[in-house]
């Protein structure tokens, strides 16, 4: 078995400037946070960013100046941020090229990368503005993922006749994760729902995977139905407790709603979250610094499950 | 109950879960759709399933969840899957009965702008979160309840941009367009209920809340309304408020 323990800026240090991504987890939960926060300290440009339902996640590497190019379904992050505000002030000011499509699309998409076949049906997307050649597309051609330099297709079913859209697979150079346990080899387990974590990182070229845990193999393999993601699949395994701060980790601890009110606060305008990065990226330089910035031991055990569930039903949510 | 003593976001709520019938699948995201849901399971239907699209199934939560991702859909639950399950073998299999959609901008027939306002698409005014699940909602259960706010800027005769197809240009077109079943049955808004006439699909005014009367509704609403049925939406019962604020949201983190 391989060792694919790597460092935190060492696993960072592999995603090049222009480079497609995607990113695991879905609105406030199990992103790989920690990873992305490396991603603006080495200043890495020009993402193309593939995402179904992206939180704070994505909107921080957005306001960090990180991002070129999204093609993706929903930004925004439930009460905390009814749209992601560094998405919204880039699009509204034409700093960045974007393409929509639904979950159901993108989630097509990323199974079809991940099938190995060049696009997938789906009975979504008909009718909407969101296909090629209505009012709404904004399809330029060599511009969007397929080679064909299409969105997607409306076809008719060879066999029944019903009107299918076609869309595009994505197969993205890497897939960013964060999971509850991992291998030194690579072998994942994630706990809670999946999201589409499993079909982004079979449709990446190179798996990153940030953990709550490193655990032996052997362990993880006394109960293989619960382990997710093949060793083969993944390239990098890089523990990182609390990696996914601020956003939840099922069983281990919540999202913090303190931080993600202070977040969506700063990203509404340019120099307010320069103000953030600067605090809890830049001026913090390592993980340890982060945390110790968000409010450190303290803060976190407020966060951790109790009463048997996978989160704090103590935590205070409202404000 | 005195009908003064209920908030707005109340009678919605309770209006939203009486379009939720027993034994029903219903694919419900945040906000109200979830407060609708878990007051329909504790009254009238106990039986229906909730799914959320970032994977859980059926849950029997004890805490309102904060968005869909949320741990708090995990408790007690059938299942945890994900996107591909949620998306392909429940939604696109046809197994979802009731779809709760919610959007910026409503049109006469039902379609839904969650992506941009604005003529220019490319540099909107303003950029909505986009479509996530919602179109796909829209397209995929078998009918759907839309959740709006009823001001006259929300409710214009065409929307900026279809998100999420209602009923397109009324009568067939949403089958023309590819789209097989489903369609909006109803609109709750802050000031009544809006459905849908057969076969053309025009929209109509079902009932307008306790305070509110038909003429302020249709004033409130970019196109024509059918105002000539319409009754007073039926207001909360003592039981449905006390379970609503004492079990499904003592955090007050929906209900305003």
């Amino acid at each position: 078995m391989r060792n694919k323990v790597l460092k935190l800026d060492e696993a960072a240090s592999w995603v090049h400037s222009g480079a497609s991504i995607s990113i695991g987890g879905f609105t406030s939960q199990r992103h790989p946070t920690a990873l992305l926060r490396e991603l603006i300290r080495q200043r890495v440009k020009d993402l193309t960013v593939y995402y179904h339902s992206a939180g704070s996640d994505l909107d921080l590497l957005i306001g960090a100046g990180c991002v070129h190019r999204l093609e993706g379904a929903y930004l925004a992050d439930g009460v905390f941020a009814p749209i992601a505000p560094n998405f919204r002030r880039f699009v509204e000011s034409s700093r960045i090229e974007f393409e929509d499509y639904t979950n159901a699309a993108m989630m097509a998409r990323f199974a079809a990368g991940a099938m190995g076949l060049p696009f997938l049906p789906t009975r979504s997307m008909l009718g909407t503005d969101m296909m090629p050649g209505r009012q709404g597309s904004s399809v330029e051609p060599g511009k969007t993922a397929g080679r064909s330099g299409c969105k997607a297709l409306e076809m008719a079913c060879p066999f029944s006749g019903e009107l299918l859209a076609l869309v595009p697979a994505v197969r993205s150079d890497f897939c960013l994760l964060h999971v509850q346990q991992a291998s030194a080899n690579g072998l994942l387990r994630i706990e809670g729902q999946e999201f589409l974590d499993v079909q982004q990182a079979l449709a990446a070229t190179t798996v990153i995977a940030t953990c709550e845990e490193l655990v032996d193999e052997e362990i993880l393999r006394r109960e293989p139905e619960r382990n997710r993601i093949p060793s083969f699949a993944v390239h990098a395994v890089v523990p990182v407790p609390f990696g996914a701060h601020p956003h939840g980790v099922h069983n281990h601890y919540d999202y913090d709603p303190e931080h993600l009110r202070r977040y969506n606060t700063a990203a509404k305008s340019d120099a307010a979250f320069a103000e953030y990065l600067e605090q809890f990226v830049f001026g913090a330089a390592s993980h340890d610094a982060y945390l110790q910035a968000v409010g450190g031991p303290e803060r976190l055990a407020q966060l951790c499950p109790c009463q048997g569930v996978g989160y704090n039903p103590l935590l205070k949510r409202s404000v | 109950m005195n009908k003064r003593r209920c908030s707005t976001m109340e009678i919605m709520a309770v209006a939203a879960a009486r379009e939720i019938r027993d034994r029903e699948v219903v694919f419900a995201g945040t906000g109200l759709p979830m407060l609708a849901t878990m007051l329909a399971q504790q009254t009238h239907a106990p039986d229906c399933v909730i799914v959320f699209e970032a994977g859980a199934i059926d849950p029997r939560m004890l805490h309102l969840p904060m968005s869909v991702g949320d741990s708090r859909t995990l408790v007690g639950a059938a299942q945890a899957a994900g996107l591909f399950e949620i998306f392909n073998y429940v939604l696109q299999g046809g197994r979802v009965d009731v779809g709760f959609l919610g959007g910026a901008q409503i049109d006469r027939y039902g379609n839904i702008n969650s992506t941009g306002i604005g003529p220019d698409r490319q540099r909107p005014a303003v950029r909505l979160p986009g479509s996530g699940g919602s179109a796909d909602v829209a397209a995929l259960s078998r009918r759907t309840v839309i959740i709006a706010h009823h001001q006259r800027r929300r409710f214009p005769l065409r929307v900026d941009y279809c998100t999420s197809p209602g009923w397109i240009d009324g009568g067939a077109t949403r089958r023309a367009a590819g789209i097989y079943g489903g369609g909006p049955a109803a609109v709750v808004t802050t000031m009544g209920v809006i459905r849908y006439r057969e076969p053309t699909k025009n929209p109509y005014l079902a009932s307008y809340h306790p305070g509110i009367d038909a003429q302020q509704v249709q004033r409130e609403t970019g196109f024509e309304l059918d105002i000539s049925e319409a009754l007073e939406t039926q207001p909360p019962s003592a039981e449905e408020l006390d379970i609503l604020r004492h079990q499904i949201d003592p955090e007050r983190i929906f209900l305003k």
